[in-house]
Order: structure tokens, then C-alpha cells, then sequence
């Protein structure tokens, strides 16, 4: 098992024929992903990369059965694409778009609460289940196998955690790059509920960053409802107040949100925290180990 | 993106949310014009992105056409240095005259997104003028919030809880309602992530007037606000991080030795993190970002080697959709012809490792290669010290 993605996942790529959605769509039919279609509106009925196009998300649910969709769209568009993803019935949505404005996602958040459909992202690297599918843009090479469940708010620092616990003989069930904007589709708590009823996952990493109170609450929930160990990295904890490091999510601001509140809240809640970005895989280990 | 107090409040203008006459100017001429349309006694008020402005001596209240005038000079070109500056402050390049305005009651008002309940929050207090995260602090009670969820929008109930826990008067809640509507309005329209008034001022004819405002756009939400990038200040920005946007790269400068060029947010700030843990000081935060072209590596090498504080250069590249060999190229070119004695240690990890790694030994520059993490950021930390 796994969780929102796996091998008999059906996936869609919106924005399938643009430069983004080319580039990565093919890595993606490399690593063996089963994409099913694409959908750029207004190239319905060509081929690309050997699947159909579509001119809507509902066409392709309909025609090839998509049930995952990856969504490449620029951000004036992209919560559009959501929406439309979810309207067609689509289950799991990635969202790999960067820059899309708050106010646009606090529409996309509100309405997929009516939906059946999930959202993974925005401006995250998605979600890949080794050796099964990757829905996404993270090196599929770093990743293997194995029982270790990843979310993760950043990028590259996530490539940074699989290739230490790949190295060191363990792997990854599912890894979850849930995206680091100030609204996201999904968050710690909703992927921990996955892994928790997933036999495969049985240690799970959770990279935050400054900003927010996600792993502050996440910490409480961990401690109250999950069994499994969890293991945590905090980064941004050099980062000055009041300043933005790049992700829209990681800005402090009125004394909140700071690293050194959050490693404090996950300490007292029994989550083991890492003390640099180099002892993430290590201390899995360790715990799996004993 | 920031704005200054005089752009916001035209913005306010536009939305007819009250605010004090007066005009924006850089010239210490000019301040006898303006107050010939304000009157006196009137305010003269530096234009920074900063907050603190009147404990830093930013503010003044001038009775006379003299007393406004030094008040003026003064302001011009003072170097203003408050909380939020830090150390360095900030010069001063444009003041505010404003009419001075009667004040009976003192207010604070805002509207940001919040994160947790995902969508945006007015947030009142009977306490303006202060600084609010005080407010919240000591009396958290006299914070009051009302949250709009986007299907239903702004309602009339949202005004009514927050006029009665203000204890306005029926003429004050008119006016409270009027403005607050237009304030939201702008909030949505604009793209705004953040408007605040503080303070809020009622007069003693229960008019409502916006004594102070700050506006802080959604950056992702430029595109469709062309008029709001036209504000921008770069004047008001650190020359590196000018430079640096300029080739859509993300650069905050600090104050350490350490120069850091890394790919990803969170893992710049990982690394960050990790030099501070071995005793070292990065003096910046630079994310080369994820589609990174050579050109822009070499851009961003530029702008590292260019701080005067930087004693050492840690690049820690971990490849996924950035080719590793693509930025090796791009560091070798950025110092061909530059004779820079500074000793660059590169971590290169991920896509095309093996080829990046390869120029990076064949370019004959000393670099120091070292692709594990604790060790790169032991070394960095090392020759920072000049040891």
C-alpha cells in the first residue's frame, strides 16, 4: 500500500502541452507513471507524447478514466485548473503551480471542502510513491522503496531528506511535498490521517519551515492520534522577523511561527527533531531501529 | 509588495475612505503650497516603509508656515531609525503634509488573510495608536475578529458585532460601516494581503477618518494589477535585492560572512541553519529558484561576490529540475575573468551530478568540492574565520 498515489493511479496532466507540463510529463512516463491523457483546452483530439488531449478535465475523466490530475497551468490560471479538476470528479489534485495569489486559493480551498476531491500544493514538488508512480517534478532516482512516509512544506530540502534515507537502506512508502503558500490544498494533519491507516508507512519525516502554525498544530495531533514515530526538521531558524524567504509561507510575523516555538512544541509533544538539515535521514534510522 | 503611507491612502481615496487632505513632496519649497490648501495646525509625516515613525522623531505637528518648514527640513534627508529599520535606518526622501485633524477617539482596524481559518479577518480594537501586538499581549480581550467566508462576502451582521463591541454611536456606525465595506472592497480588489488603519480616528462630529494606513499587496497577484507594481519604491529597497529581482532571484541580504547560493527555499533556509549551527553567520539567504538558466546563476554569483562582508561563497545545489551540470557551468563562467580571492566551496548533489561535478574540477579555479552537507558547511564556517 501506499497513499494517494500508486501504480493503478489514472493521471491527467493539465497544461499537458506547454513547455512545463512537456518537460515533466515526460520524466513522469519515464519513471513509469501511468499517465492516461492531457488537457490543454483548444488542442482537444491531438496526440502528445503518445495519449490523448483533451480540451477539458471532464473529457479525459470520461474517455480514460483519470482519477489523479497534475496540474502544470500558470498561476493566473491555475486555480481555475483546480476547480475544474475538482468539478470533473477528479480525486487527487497536484497542483505544482507557483504564484498563485492568496485570495484565488482561499475560493479553491473553501469550495473543494464540498468536493470528494483532495488537493496536494500549490507550488510544491507532488507526490511520489517509489517505484510506482511519481506525480510531480522531485528526481524519481533519489527515491526507493521502502516504509518511511515524507510530507514535507519545501522543495529540494524534501530531495534532501529521501536522498539521506534512501542512502542509509531505508525508503519511502509516499512521499507528500504539501507546498509551502500560506493556503494549501492539504495539510499536515490531512496527509498524517492517510499514513496512519497505511500498513506500509511505519515512520513518518515531516519537514516544516517558518510561518504559520501547521506543525504546531500538527505536534498536537501527532500526539493525541498517531502511533507511528514521527521525526521533524524545522528550517528557517536563522531566518530574520518580518522577512520573506522566498516561499510566500515562510515569513514570521508578531512572534509566531518562529522555528525555535515550533521545535519547542514539537519536543514537548514526543516528535524527535532533527538538529540540522543532515541528521533528517540518521535519526529515522535510529528511531526505526530501536 | 509595500507600499508607502501616502500611495496607500490615495488608494483609500480611490475606495472614498476618508483621509486628511494633504500632499506627498520632496521638496522643502513646495511644504508652503500645501499648507496653504491643509491650514494649521497640520502634520508633517516621513514616507519610509518602516513603522515607529514618530518615536524615531519621523512626525511633527507644525502651528505655523515656520514651524512647518523647519519641521520639514528636518524630516528631508534625516536617516530614521526605528524597531523596524534596524541599525542602518532608513533615509528620508519624501515627507507627507497632512491637515491636522481633531481626534476623540482612537481606533484600530485591519483586514488580513488568516491562515489557519483560511480566509480573510477584520480585526478591530477600541485601542488605536498603539502598537497593536502590545494590545493583543496585555488586553487580548480589546482584539476583536470577524472572520468573512467567501461565499457569503462581507454581511451586515459583521459590522454589527464589531460596532457594538467598539461602543460606537449610531452617526460614528454609519460612518464605521460606510468605510469598512470600502475597506474590505479594497482588500478583495486589490489583492491585498494585508490593510491596516491604525489609528482609526472619530472626530468630534462622529466622521471616521484614516489618520495612518499601510497596504501590503499579494505579490503573486501583480499580474493583474499593473497599477500596483507602478508604486513600487526601489529606493526603498536594499540595491543587492534590487539587482537580484531584477533577474527573478530571491535574495534577502544579512549580516554574516558567509555568502550561501542554494536551490530552493527551504533548503537555502536549511542551510542557513546549518552554518549557524557549526558557528558560522550566512550574510544572505539566495534561492537561484528551480528553472534555473545559466545566466542567472552567474547573475546571482555576481551579486554575492559584490557584498563586502563576504569572507567565503557555500553553494549547495541539490538537483532536481535544475541540472547540476547547468549551474556548475554557469559558476565557472561567472568567475572567468573575475580574480576573486575568495574561497568558493560547492556542494553539487542530484540531477546530472557527475557532469557538474566534472566542470567544476576541469574549470581551474580552486574550488573546494565537498558533497557531503556537514562537512561543506564545517568548511564554509572555517574559512569564514580566515583560518
Amino acid at each position: 500500500m501506499s497513499i494517494l498515489v500508486n501504480k493503478d493511479s489514472r493521471i491527467v496532466v493539465q497544461g499537458f502541452t506547454g513547455r512545463e507540463g512537456s518537460f515533466h510529463a515526460t520524466h513522469m512516463i519515464e519513471y513509469g507513471t501511468n499517465i492516461v491523457a492531457g488537457v490543454t483546452p483548444g488542442k482537444g483530439g491531438l496526440k502528445h507524447l503518445e495519449r490523448p488531449v483533451f480540451n477539458t478535465v471532464e473529457e479525459a475523466v470520461k474517455n480514460e478514466g483519470a482519477d489523479v490530475s497534475v496540474v502544470f497551468v500558470p498561476a493566473p490560471f491555475a486555480a481555475d485548473a483546480v476547480l475544474e479538476a475538482a468539478t470533473a470528479g477528479v480525486k487527487v489534485i497536484v497542483c505544482i503551480t507557483e504564484g498563485i495569489p492568496t485570495l484565488d486559493m482561499v475560493k479553491v480551498k473553501h469550495y473543494l471542502k464540498t468536493t470528494d476531491s483532495r488537493m496536494i500544493g500549490p507550488n510544491c514538488p507532488g507526490v511520489i510513491t517509489p517505484g510506482e508512480s511519481k506525480v510531480g517534478i522531485m528526481p524519481g532516482k533519489i527515491h526507493k522503496k521502502g516504509h518511511v512516509g515524507v510530507i514535507s512544506r519545501s522543495g529540494t530540502l524534501t530531495y534532501e531528506a529521501v536522498y539521506q534515507i534512501s542512502n542509509l537502506g531505508l525508503g519511502q512508502s509516499t512521499a507528500v511535498g504539501i507546498g509551502g503558500d500560506p493556503i494549501i490544498g492539504s495539510n499536515f494533519i490531512d496527509i498524517l490521517k492517510l499514513f496512519a491507516r497505511d500498513d506500509e508507512t511505519q515512520a513518518v519525516v515531516m519537514i516544516g519551515e517558518i510561518g504559520g502554525t501547521a506543525e504546531e498544530d500538527a505536534a498536537r495531533y501527532i500526539k493525541e492520534n498517531f502511533d507511528k514515530p514521527v521525526v521533524s526538521f524545522i528550517s528557517g531558524q536563522t531566518a530574520p522577523p518580518g522577512r520573506r524567504m522566498g516561499h510566500a509561507g515562510a515569513i514570521i510575523s508578531g512572534g509566531k511561527g518562529t522555528a525555535s516555538e515550533k521545535i519547542k512544541v514539537l519536543k514537548d509533544n514526543g516528535i524527535h527533531v532533527a538538529d540540522t538539515p543532515a541528521d533528517i535521514g540518521i535519526t529515522v534510522k535510529r528511531i526505526i531501529e530501536s | 509588495m509595500k507600499v508607502h503611507e501616502y500611495q496607500a491612502k490615495q488608494v483609500f481615496k480611490n475606495y472614498n475612505i476618508p483621509i486628511p487632505e494633504g500632499a506627498v513632496t520632496e521638496n522643502i519649497d513646495e511644504v508652503t503650497k500645501i499648507v496653504e490648501l491643509v491650514g494649521f495646525p497640520c502634520v508633517i509625516k516621513a514616507q519610509v516603509y518602516a513603522g515607529g515613525r514618530g518615536k524615531a522623531g519621523g512626525v511633527k505637528i507644525a502651528k505655523n508656515l515656520k514651524e512647518a518648514k523647519s519641521a520639514a527640513k528636518e524630516i528631508i534627508g534625516m536617516k530614521l531609525i526605528s524597531k523596524q529599520t534596524g541599525p542602518e535606518g532608513r533615509r528620508v526622501r519624501k515627507v507627507l503634509v497632512e491637515q491636522g485633524v481633531e481626534i476623540k477617539k482612537e481606533l484600530y482596524l485591519a483586514i488580513i488573510v488568516d491562515r489557519e481559518k483560511e480566509m480573510p479577518v477584520i480585526i478591530a480594537s477600541p485601542e488605536g495608536g498603539m502598537e497593536i501586538e502590545e494590545v493583543a499581549a496585555k488586553n487580548p480581550e480589546l482584539i476583536y475578529k470577524v472572520h468573512i467566508h467567501p461565499v457569503i462576502g462581507f454581511s451586515g451582521f459583521h459590522f454589527r458585532k464589531l460596532v457594538f463591541q467598539l461602543g460606537l454611536n449610531k452617526g460614528q456606525q454609519k460612518n464605521f460601516a460606510r468605510l469598512l465595506k470600502n475597506l474590505f472592497k479594497l482588500f478583495l480588489e486589490m489583492d491585498a494581503s494585508l490593510v491596516e488603519i491604525n489609528p482609526l480616528i472619530i472626530t468630534g462630529n462622529d466622521e471616521v477618518i484614516a489618520l495612518d494606513g499601510k497596504i501590503d499587496f499579494d505579490n503573486n497577484a501583480l499580474f493583474r494589477h499593473s497599477n500596483i507594481a507602478d508604486m513600487r519604491d526601489i529606493y526603498e529597497e536594499d540595491p543587492l535585492e534590487v539587482e537580484a529581482s531584477k533577474y527573478d532571484l530571491n535574495y534577502i541580504k544579512l549580516d554574516g560572512t558567509i555568502g550561501c547560493m542554494v536551490n530552493g527555499a527551504g533548503l537555502a533556509m536549511a542551510t542557513m541553519d546549518i552554518i549557524k549551527y557549526y558557528g558560522g553567520e550566512p550574510a544572505n539567504f539566495l534561492d537561484v529558484g528551480g528553472g534555473t538558466s545559466e545566466d542567472r546563476v552567474k547573475e546571482a554569483f555576481k551579486i554575492l561576490l559584490s557584498d563586502s562582508k563576504v569572507k567565503t561563497v557555500f553553494v549547495n545545489i541539490f538537483g532536481g529540475i535544475v541540472r547540476t551540470d547547468l549551474v556548475a557551468r554557469g559558476i565557472v563562467n561567472a568567475l572567468k575573468g573575475s580574480n576573486t580571492k575568495i574561497p568558493i566551496i560547492i556542494r553539487l548533489v542530484g540531477t546530472n551530478e557527475e557532469a557538474g561535478r566534472k566542470i567544476i574540477r576541469d574549470s581551474g579555479v580552486n574550488f573546494i568540492v565537498e558533497n557531503n552537507l556537514p562537512d561543506a558547511a564545517k568548511k564554509a564556517v572555517e574559512l569564514s574565520r580566515g583560518t
